[in-house]
């Protein structure tokens, strides 16, 4: 792998820049791979690269649909943090911070991850409580995270409106100064490069039609353009469209896939350095290294896979944003967008094994997938490896809705459910 | 200053009105009618702009939506600031303020011009993945400088003072576009009887007809316009929005529209005038007709101000009467451009030369510019321009047939203008709104709406239509198959005469050659305002990202605030090129709302500030106001939080207010619980089914506590549901809760048991609750009602209609304190009056109004839970210690009991809710703190629960509690810790939730 420095592109400035390296080759598929992962998204190449790099498992191909990192990798608010309210998800989410913090380094690609904290508001004597309480369980967990009021959040963040006057006056804030945000497109492209350069074939434009399940056991997947592609074992990782997979494979997964919508305003001068979030008004900002105010909207209420959403959506997020922020009442927006969540009834993933021996899915990431990028590769190419879950994959078996130990997140993983 | 470029006549500017205003800190002159840009060209004003990347100089290069360059800050006041405003698209005003949005000292001569020189090559697409990585701790700092350069514009300090509104809209028809095509639907249907809506984004109708010097039915364009738009206005059902922006087109032909209803004419709204207004329109069918916007071509050193479409400078000269230079080159592929040639000469400045990049330049066009003596070049291209801040000449050489090489020998010419056209790109952007792609003509070198599911027709530019006699033709088409479509009978529309002009093929060429290849030419811009070049994209497409959306991430092309609507077939045609591929299976990238940018605040229209949600207030909430209340939001509802009297700490007023119900009376306004009506012969078995515990036998006159549980068997609402007829119960919700529960029952029987006859009414507004509560509640009462209210008749859990303060009532006796209580229900209208009554008559008894958190204190006296502080969604009955109110004998299921039977919620050591006791009874404990078996274990701790209520007990003088502990039910009188983040530990025993009365008696006397 060709190294990226500063010092590299002084030197490459002197050859016009024509002697980049490819990031990525385009490989033909061989016939037999270890390891097929379904899905060339930010989950998918990031367990692909842990595979490579840290179980050595590298005649690997990721089959990717349409181009690597397109789905909701490429369309997310971006933001990052840990602070998970039940412990089986603070510790898998903390997982994936930690792997943040150097992903840059280790994958020799600039992930531009900004820790410059994460605010959720409280609004009500109720969100008061979870936060303190989430803060709590946080903090003993070795998770930093704190109460702000209403007067140190104002002053830590001057644009948000914290006076008594609001519909729903801001009481206080727990912030997770160590989250933040990272450049989307970076975490894709970063791991694809890595990944590739261990080894592993990424195949663009092939989209998986069927599954070869013999004596229900997995042997392959058959592909639009390849015809059959053989493995050992096959990882799903295809996020909206994970329920069409479990369809081959012919079980059900409990999940939902609706969509859910993004917005940005056009690039303004920095004002808002951190990410603010509020559950209660159902509005979540914060700007990019660009300008752009990032804003997420909420989840539509009805399922589906067109990557678009509802105007109404649109509507409340921006007077969500207005009322936290009036200041921004004649900024404009400038673009939206849409992605396919799918969500499980606990808001919490699943990382498991199937009814299917050597068949195993990691999905249901919900709204909340970004900021588990690495963390989820990372324990699901040790699932892979070893066939059996990753202890912090554990608690998200699929087969945690038959026992019933759900890991209800709905307060914690984001506005609007 | 004089407007140098201004013509002396000509124009649809009104020569009579001057305006003043300021750029840059300078005053110019203008005229009514004028943009931003049309006059800041007049005043022969080069820069408008320091590109982002590399800050170079930048001038206007559009007329349109489609301009990247000139986009400024607007506002002469701190709180009407506007950023990015486009200069193209902002009519002028007297007293407009604008600027540049960077450039330090001056966008003139910036400093960090000097930065993007020196480190310009260092800084390919994406050199910042490749970078600041080392050391890790310095990406806080290098992104620091990073943002320093980020941003155009900035928002307002201030908050904005204007209101925004918007309107719900249906008609037959929406057209968008007011051209050519536009008019002619609109009017076609209109003549057939149908329901019209014509929106266009420029202050006028018609087009780029206002541009154009065409005679249409021997009338000038801009009279034949008039007529059109004359007519339109006589039809009632036609509405007509002028400065209306189509921005989304959402499914079932969902359309918004933003409507700039003043900022055109000052930057701040007259009193009671909206400043802009969202038209949400439904619409039959809709009618596309978005024209088209013309392409620059992508030569060297492009981006130097005097570099424009040529479209553009015909349209300053004939709309505007100003000629944005003096000396002109032109260079296109095409025979439309050639008009831009002949309007310059005619505004008697000099063309230098059109050079042409076909071998063969023929057409009706062509014939009458090389009639006016005007040179032409042909086989040849523009490949370089020179000059820094102003164009002063151009490179001119011979290329081959393909456009891909220079063939020949450079020649230099001296000029200040560069006006180029690689051809016309249909606007589909609104055609792909709804997910549709867009497909590729090959005729036209431009792609076209694609199939769709949406109810919509296209006519004229965007169709590739772009011949002004099939443009109109096109749009009488559309408007006749629309009405026919609509079941109308279809008006014949006479199409006007126009010339026809006979056109020579164009030329597909996008990307102009240099003797150098691309890697080391002088920079091509394709994309303005990202400082995107076409060494960018193919240097992009080297290193593997060769799938268009990839193009665009990597190189930031089409991110701005133009959306690359000027760029970006530019840019995918050189993606293609350069991966060998054509330009349809490179495919574009997807287009989304909005097309061009909109204000928040019109977004979010009048739901901001006081009406960002309702407010809610009870029937008595003017007594509450005088007697000094606090709140609490609970939901959209204002509840009284605590009643503190002159002098007291909340913590002395809620002392006063338990104290005041254990040992007297008093009242709470419980008004704002959910109350379901609930009708139908199976209204009893559907309670059956959604509450755990039975109903089967609940008797008329009785009331039941219910617990609701979703179907994973956690609890999510409770209530007390009474029975008022055989068929007929009203259902009580937490306050928060109503409008979920509702929605739940709908649910429930509309999509699985919709068999069974019930029927739901929300009933919260319609009656007043009042909670009289205390040893004396009898008492009192007793001197206002003529229900029998002796222990004996009317029982614990009965509920009685009577009549209370002469107003009828239904009086509930339930309890939420534990003790002896009475609710009264009122219809809302008499809550306050019954309210004051009961005042007078209970100044003897103390009686006490008491709010939320009182009764918060004394329901956690009695371990009563509240849904949704004492529960989230992962507890069942069984965690609460609540199993007496779960019946699994009901001979039907209930909804939540497959749930709660699932091996992991049947397991002894859940977390279950119990009491906690603080060692020292004066410590209360914090809310969400959280419990640990031995504090000192090293962190990550092993955590077993968290406290969920917690209060001062002034009954009991002391704290109480009720929290969560892993197989808490069973560790009565063990003692847990919980660590507080200032360091204390606070000790806790485990008890029984219920500190106070645990027999129940009180509330049976």
């Amino acid at each position: 792998m060709q190294r990226y420095s500063g010092f590299g592109l002084l030197k490459h400035s002197l050859s016009y820049h024509e002697n980049w390296q490819r990031v990525w080759r385009n490989p033909q598929p061989k016939k037999k791979y270890d390891v097929i992962i379904i899905g060339g998204g930010g989950h998918g190449l990031a367990t692909a690269y842990y595979l490579a790099k840290e179980h050595g498992i590298t005649n690997v191909a990721v089959l990717e649909k349409g181009h690597l990192g397109g789905g909701n990798i490429s369309r997310n608010t971006t933001i990052v943090r840990s602070n998970y309210l039940w412990d089986e998800s603070a510790a898998l989410y903390e997982h994936s911070m930690k792997l943040w913090e150097g992903l840059s380094q280790e994958l020799n690609y600039n992930q531009m991850f900004s820790q410059r904290g994460v605010y959720h508001t409280c609004h009500t004597l109720g969100d008061m409580r979870t936060n303190e309480r989430l803060v709590n369980a946080n903090r003993l967990k070795g998770i930093p995270n704190e109460m702000l009021d209403a007067e140190q959040l104002q002053k830590e963040i001057p644009a948000l409106d914290c006076s008594k006057s609001a519909r729903y006056p801001v009481m206080g804030a727990s912030v997770q100064r160590r989250g933040g945000n990272a450049r989307h497109d970076a975490v894709a492209w970063g791991y694809a490069r890595a990944a590739d350069s261990l080894g592993v074939d990424l195949i663009q434009n092939c989209e998986v039609i069927d599954m070869e399940i013999n004596d229900g056991k997995i042997t392959g997947v058959k592909t639009k353009k390849h015809g059959v592609i053989k493995a050992d074992r096959v990882g799903c990782v295809t996020a909206g469209n994970s329920g069409v997979l479990a369809k081959m494979a012919g079980f059900e997964l409990p999940l939902e896939s609706h969509p859910l919508q993004a917005l940005v305003s056009e690039p303004i001068k920095p004002f808002l350095d951190t990410v603010v979030m509020s559950n209660h008004v159902h509005g979540y900002m914060s700007q990019s290294d660009k300008g752009d105010l990032v804003i997420g909207a909420g989840i539509d209420g009805w399922v589906g896979y067109g990557q678009r959403g509802s105007y109404s959506i649109i509507e409340h997020t921006i007077q969500a944003i207005v009322e936290l922020f009036p200041c921004t009442s004649r900024v404009r927006m400038n673009r939206q967008w849409g992605g396919i969540v799918d969500t499980c009834p606990d808001a919490s993933p699943v990382i498991s094994e199937t009814p299917i021996k050597n068949l195993f899915f990691n999905c249901g990431w919900g709204t909340g997938g970004f900021k588990g990028t690495p963390g989820s590769g990372n324990v699901f190419a040790h699932t892979l490896a070893h066939g059996k879950a990753h202890p912090l994959a554990e608690p998200f078996s699929y087969y945690r809705f038959h026992t019933g130990a759900l890991i209800d997140e709905h307060g914690a993983a984001g506005v609007a459910h | 200053m004089s407007q140098k470029n201004r013509l002396q006549s000509g124009g649809r500017i009104d020569r009579s009105k001057a305006l003043t205003f300021t750029y840059n800190g300078r005053q110019y002159k203008g005229y009514q009618g004028d943009t931003i840009a049309s006059a800041l060209l007049a005043n022969g004003v080069d820069i408008v702009a320091r590109s982002f990347k590399y800050s170079r100089p930048r001038g206007i290069v559009a007329a349109g939506a489609e301009e990247p360059n000139a986009v400024l800050q607007v506002g002469a006041t701190e709180a009407t600031q506007v950023p990015n405003v486009r200069a193209t698209q902002q009519e002028l005003y007297d007293g407009l303020v604008c600027g540049a949005t960077n450039g330090w000292p001056s966008v003139e001569s910036d400093m960090m011009g000097l930065m993007g020189k020196v480190g310009g090559n260092m800084m390919p697409p994406g050199f910042y993945y490749k970078t600041f990585m080392y050391p890790q701790s310095m990406w806080k700092t290098y992104e620091k400088f990073i943002r320093m350069a980020a941003g155009l514009g900035r928002a307002p300090k201030e908050v904005d003072q204007d209101e925004y509104d918007a309107v719900n809209q249906h008609c037959d028809l929406m057209v968008v576009g007011a051209g050519p095509a536009g008019l002619m639907a609109a009017l076609t249907a209109a003549r057939s009887g149908a329901r019209v809506i014509i929106a266009d984004e420029q202050s006028e109708f018609g087009g780029h007809l206002l541009s154009s010097r065409e005679r249409i039915g021997g009338k000038s364009a801009a009279d034949w316009v008039a007529d059109i738009v004359e007519e339109l206005a006589s039809y009632p059902d036609v509405l007509m929005l002028p400065r209306s922006t189509v921005n989304g087109y959402h499914d079932h032909n969902f359309l918004t529209i933003n409507e700039n209803r003043s900022d055109y004419k000052g930057d701040k709204a007259p009193a009671d005038q909206v400043r802009q207004r969202m038209h949400r329109v439904r619409a039959h069918w809709v009618v596309l007709a978005t024209g088209a916007h013309e392409r620059p071509l992508v030569y060297g050193y492009n981006d130097v101000p005097g570099c424009m479409i040529a479209s553009a400078v015909s349209t300053y000269i004939n709309r505007y009467g100003v000629v944005p230079g003096n000396k002109l080159v032109l260079m296109t592929t095409n025979d439309s451009a050639y008009q831009t040639a002949l309007d310059w000469a005619d505004a008697g400045r000099e063309v230098v030369a059109v050079v042409d990049t076909r071998a063969k330049a023929e057409g009706d066009l062509v014939e009458a510019v090389r009639k006016r003596g005007i040179k032409v070049i042909t086989g040849s291209a523009v490949i370089e321009v020179s000059g820094k801040k102003r164009v002063s000449g151009v490179t001119v050489a011979a290329i081959d047939a393909k456009g891909d090489k220079v063939v020949g020998g450079a020649q230099h010419m001296s000029c200040d203008t560069v006006a180029s056209s690689g051809g016309w790109s249909p606007v589909v952007h609104l055609s792909c709104h709804t997910g549709s792609r867009p497909v590729w003509r090959e005729d036209i070198f431009g792609f076209v709406p694609g199939p769709t599911v949406q109810k919509q027709l296209i006519a004229g530019g965007i169709n590739g239509t772009y011949a002004l006699e099939k443009v109109l033709a096109e749009g009488v088409e559309a408007g006749r198959e629309a009405a026919t479509r609509l079941g109308l009978t279809a008006a014949d529309v006479q199409l006007p005469n126009v010339r026809s002009l006979s056109e020579g093929k164009a030329m597909e060429l996008y990307h102009i050659p240099h003797t150098k290849p691309t890697s080391r030419a002088p920079k091509q811009f394709v994309d303005y305002q990202n400082d995107v070049t076409a060494a960018a994209i193919e240097l992009a497409t080297r290193e593997g990202f060769e799938a268009i959306e990839h193009v665009k991430r990597y190189t930031a092309m089409g991110f701005g605030t133009d959306q690359g609507k000027l760029g970006n077939i530019n840019g995918m045609a050189i993606t293609a090129k350069s991966v060998g591929q054509t330009i349809p299976e490179t495919g574009t990238t997807v287009f989304r709302p909005n097309y061009t940018p909109i204000a928040f605040g019109a977004i979010a229209g009048r739901n901001c500030k006081e009406l960002f949600e309702p407010k809610r207030f009870s029937a008595m909430h003017k007594w509450h106001e005088e007697n000094g209340a606090l709140y609490e939001d609970v939901g959209q509802w204002k509840r009284p939080w605590y009643f503190p009297k002159a002098g007291e700490t909340m913590q002395q007023s809620l002392d006063r207010e338990c104290k005041a119900v254990r040992e007297s009376v008093g009242i709470l306004d419980a008004s704002t619980l959910g109350k379901i009506d609930i009708q139908g012969k199976d209204a009893r078995e559907f309670l059956a089914r959604v509450y755990t515990n039975a109903w089967a036998k609940l008797g008329v006159g009785k009331c039941r506590y219910g617990l609701m549980c979703k179907e994973d068997g956690m609890v999510f609402d409770d209530g007390v549901t009474s029975c008022l007829g055989e068929n007929h119960f009203l259902m009580t919700t937490t306050t928060g809760g109503a409008a979920g529960v509702l929605e739940w029952l709908e649910l429930y029987h509309q999509t699985e048991w919709p068999e069974l006859e019930v029927y739901f009414t929300s009933v919260t507004d319609h009656w007043a609750t009042m909670t009289i509560s205390g040893p004396n509640s009898r008492k009192l009462l007793a001197e206002l009602t003529d229900i029998d209210l002796s222990n004996d008749t009317f029982k614990f859990m009965d509920w009685r209609e009577g009549s209370v303060a002469g107003v009828p009532a239904r009086v509930f006796r339930i309890s939420f304190t534990g003790e002896l209580s009475f609710e009264v229900n009122v219809q809302a209208n008499y809550g306050l009056h019954v309210w004051e009554k009961l005042f007078e008559h209970g100044a003897k008894y103390n009686l006490t109004p008491y709010g939320t958190e009182t009764m918060h204190i004394l329901r956690a006296e009695k371990g009563f839970i509240i849904a949704g502080q004492d529960t989230d969604g992962s507890v069942t009955p069984h965690d609460l210690g609540m199993s007496w109110c779960v019946a699994d004998s009901k001979p039907f299921s209930y909804i939540g009991k497959r749930g709660m039977m699932r091996s992991d919620c049947v397991r002894k050591d859940r977390k279950q809710m119990v009491g906690l006791k603080t060692k020292d009874p004066k410590v209360v404990l914090p809310e969400g703190a959280q419990a640990v078996a031995d504090p000192k274990q090293p962190i990550p701790m092993d955590l077993l629960g968290h406290v969920s209520s917690s209060y001062w007990s002034a009954n009991l003088n002391r704290s109480i509690a009720l929290g969560f502990v892993k197989g808490g039910l069973e560790r009565m009188g063990e003692t847990v810790y919980y660590p507080l983040a200032d360091g204390r530990v606070i000790e806790a025993e485990i008890c029984s939730p219920i500190f106070l009365d645990p027999k129940g008696e009180r509330q049976n006397v």
